[in-house]
């Protein structure tokens, strides 16, 4: 091998020393303006969190995103009424949950139960539903129309990707999961899991000490 | 579905037939109120998911597709990065100490219990923090912001040497690390962070457990002393030669954030070479030589850091799948931070260092060669620790946090051109198919070229070893040693949620599940029921053999299960027994599965060494 081809060799494997070389000017605009600027929450929004209408137990119709999910820190499951497997011993478990979060619920931590049988689970089932479990402020059950209530089945990841199993609704996905729209942490948890467990892998979405204001300018930015 | 770096022709096929209706749709002057009556529309305005009108196709199962759908880049430009050494600081300041430095912001909330005995003799310092990296060709991708060690991913290679059998404690280093991760995570990710050696002989203060984790502005020491197993116990003085290892990796273990914080780049690696495997190609076992690393004349052992990632569509940026929690699996495949790269080879032999960091992809790696040909290559161990000689295979496999270090012989092999390949079938998180693809059908990972120079090869070819000499490198340690007691985990899915033993992980509050007696020696069985699901098993601290397989011996050729491994591949309706001697330190640790995603979602037992120890069969 002459000098120069073996020079040509040393360079090209020498030409990334580094794990991962830093930036220089290596980007060229003209490359890079075929993508987006989204901003990730809004990326986030786009992707996991359709605006659907929705109807609480109450009677009120709300927006998936713009009522429920945007500036909060939330709890998501899913539940139907008329469940006879996991559902209630997880609905037992949100209520002591609720405890433990005391007067942060309806403040600015919210829980959401939304079912799986929209068709039976209307907002009078709902509502009775609610009532025999005593639930409290800033716990919604929600329904819908039965492609909305699908759509977000699938867009928060209450899946099972067996289809088999994932039609079986007495085996249906019993997690919780839990994040902070704004500063942008997700998290998720089996939802029978211990409520002052829960509690504390909630505080670590929670808004950060010295940083309480930060929900009040509804952003992280 | 396979998700193979191929484009998804039919993908995009579909994709553009949904178009061209939902065009003629709006030609044919249909308008908001006509489509839901059709009900072709949701009251949200989204077109329902019919195969022809939604833009995302429908899966089998009948529903929108959303897998990974990555721009796309170009492969095979780029040379693969050789990863930067660590190198060891002067001095702490303040200096370490042995009980946590609480006051000057460490978060070390228990006492180094082998300080004293194993003063550490080297420092090193490192910052996790966010960087800005490019992991494709420039222009292609734009570049991505990432959280490593200082600021890099993969983190930089730490290399030490185990002391001397007669000065043990010379291998002994402290390391140092600061958690300056930003509060904006442009996405995903928890600032908020623990460091797991994975494998490392460690005291458990030092381990990484994932309860032990650090906030933003705080730094926690981790002493790793470097001994052998037994030093204390078995083999005083000394430790047990046969339980050195070779190939380890840091990683962040945050509990229940694992998968999002090592995706986002929070993982590193870490060399350990002794009076044996040298890392000089003259001496002891002859591997080849590590030379400084870097240098392509004098550097062949090569660590390789494969993980799978997805980018999304509209930004281009690192994306993570938030609410998965079956396992997320990428369509783009990078090796050492880098989406397809090339590597430069002489013809020789080199020992490569292979990693999987996940998330959720199990890889079976062969060397293809022109036409489709398949070149056999030598494996020398299993998860980083070496067999009892090399074995020469067509393929290995190692799902999340495995390690496997071959020898491949490119003697003669100027002017070819080669590529690592995945043959293993995944079409999710669940685990693979079962199914190993044939050559020339898998993904292409790493393509090598052998035109380097002509270079000296002192390195031992494993082809000039007896075929009878039974033991090249330590051999394997003693199993003879009866059990004090055998306990099972079964690893089960009840209503989405992860269990072990019926039971869901307690949290960090909760008393451990079950107590080993230090200085012990304990059978597990781990089990399996079900036929769709894979789960990499790791156990902290203490590495195992594994003694039976679904009652069958440990394959020692082919796919090898043979060896000292730190994580069991717990496929399909599996039931394995493995052997453990718990050594010399004592603390808490973790048995979970290394699927982050499984792991994230509690698939874990918190369990503890200490001087007592419990009798709980099925903790």
């Amino acid at each position: 091998m002459t000098d120069l081809k073996r020079r040509r060799f040393v360079a090209a494997l020498g030409a990334a020393p580094l794990a991962v070389p830093l930036l220089t000017a290596a980007q060229s605009p003209a490359a890079t303006s075929k993508f987006k600027q989204i901003s990730s929450r809004e990326r986030t929004r786009q992707k996991y969190f359709p605006n659907l209408s929705l109807m609480t137990h109450e009677g009120k119709t709300v927006r998936f995103y713009d009522d429920l999910v945007k500036d909060k820190i939330v709890i998501f499951n899913f539940m139907y009424a008329k469940c006879e497997g996991i559902c209630t011993p997880i609905t037992r478990n949100l209520v002591r949950l609720q405890k433990v979060l005391g007067d942060r619920m309806g403040k600015d931590m919210f829980l959401y139960s939304f079912t799986l049988k929209p068709k039976e689970d209307n907002v009078m089932a709902l509502h009775h539903y609610a009532e025999m479990h005593k639930v409290t402020n800033g716990w919604l059950f929600l329904t819908g129309s039965v492609d909305d209530m699908e759509l977000l089945r699938h867009k928060l990841g209450f899946v099972d990707p067996d289809p088999q199993v994932d039609k079986d609704l007495s085996n249906h996905i019993g997690v919780l999961k839990y994040g902070n729209e704004p500063l942008e942490r997700w998290g998720g948890c089996p939802g029978m899991s211990d409520p002052e467990w829960i509690a504390e892998m909630i505080s670590w979405v929670d808004w950060p000490k010295n940083q309480a204001t930060m929900k009040a300018k509804g952003g992280a930015e | 579905m396979v998700y193979i770096s191929k484009r998804n022709r039919k993908r995009e096929r579909d994709a553009e037939i949904a178009a061209k209706n939902r065009r003629e749709l709006i030609a044919a002057g249909f308008k908001r109120r006509d489509l839901l009556k059709m009900g072709l529309l949701t009251s949200a305005g989204m077109l329902i998911p019919m195969k022809g009108l939604s833009a995302r196709p429908l899966t089998s199962a009948g529903y929108v597709y959303d897998g990974p759908n990555s721009p796309p880049t170009t492969p095979f430009v780029e040379n693969m990065p050789r990863l930067q050494v660590l190198q060891p600081v002067a001095a702490l300041n303040p200096a370490p100490t042995i009980a946590p430095n609480t006051a000057a912001g460490e978060a070390r909330t228990v006492s180094h219990q082998a300080f004293a005995q194993f003063p550490p003799q080297r420092f090193y310092e490192m910052t996790e923090q966010a960087g800005t990296v490019l992991m494709a060709p420039a222009g292609e991708l734009p570049p991505q912001t990432i959280w490593g060690f200082n600021g890099t991913t993969p983190g930089p290679l730490i290399v030490e040497r185990y002391g001397n059998l007669g000065s043990p404690g010379n291998g002994s280093v402290l390391l140092r690390l600061h958690n300056n991760l930003p509060s904006t995570n442009g996405g995903f990710g928890l600032p908020s962070v623990t460091t797991h050696l994975h494998n490392g002989h460690t005291p458990l203060e030092s381990d990484g457990f994932p309860c032990f984790f650090m906030a933003q502005g705080q730094f926690y020491d981790h002493h790793y002393p470097n001994v052998l197993a037994g030093i204390n116990s078995t083999h005083p003085g000394t430790g047990d030669i046969k339980e050195a290892m070779a190939t380890l990796w840091y990683h962040d273990h945050r509990i229940d954030h694992t998968a999002e914080n090592t995706y986002k780049g929070l993982a590193g690696t870490y060399i350990l070479f002794n009076e044996f495997d040298t890392g000089n190609e003259n001496t002891g076992f002859r591997l080849p030589s590590f030379g400084d690393g870097q240098n392509p004349l004098t550097s062949f052992d090569i660590y390789m850091v494969f993980n799978d990632k997805v980018f999304d569509s509209q930004t281009g940026l690192l994306a993570f799948d938030l609410f998965n929690t079956d396992g997320i699996l990428g369509d783009k495949f990078l090796v050492n931070g880098k989406i397809n790269p090339v590597l430069h080879v002489s013809p020789r032999r080199y020992r490569f260092r292979w990693l999987n960091t996940g998330p959720s992809r199990f890889y079976q790696i062969s060397v293809l060669g022109a036409n489709n040909t398949t070149k056999s290559f030598w494996q020398i161990s299993t998860d980083g620790n070496l067999l009892e000689k090399p074995v020469q295979v067509t393929g290995a496999r190692f799902a999340v946090a495995e390690r496997v270090d071959v020898i491949v012989d490119f003697t003669g092999e100027a002017g070819k051109t080669f590529y690592l390949e995945n043959r293993l079938e995944q079409d999710d998180g669940r685990g693979p198919t079962g199914n190993v693809l044939a050559a020339g059908q898998g993904t292409k990972i790493l393509k090598i070229v052998v035109d380097g120079p002509v270079v000296a090869d002192n390195s031992i070819d494993p082809a000039t070893i007896p075929a009878n000499q039974q033991v090249y490198f330590y051999g394997f340690p003693n199993t003879a040693d009866a059990p004090g007691i055998t306990r099972t985990f079964r690893f089960e899915r009840g209503n989405g949620q992860w269990q072990v033993n019926g039971q869901l992980v307690g949290g960090c509050n909760a008393a451990p599940r079950f107590a080993i007696k230090r200085n012990t020696v304990e059978k597990w069985v781990f089990q399996n029921n079900s036929g769709g699901w894979q789960h990499p098993i790791h156990m902290h601290f203490e590495e195992f053999q594994t003694l039976s397989i679904n009652g069958n011996p440990p394959a020692t050729t082919g796919i090898i299960q043979r060896g000292r491994k730190d994580v069991f591949r717990l496929e399909h309706n599996m039931e394995a027994q493995v052997y453990l001697r718990i050594r010399d330190f004592v603390g808490r640790f973790p048995l979970h599965c290394h699927n982050v995603v499984h792991e994230d979602h509690a698939m874990m037992v918190l369990g503890i060494i200490d001087d007592v120890g419990d009798n709980k069969t099925q903790p």
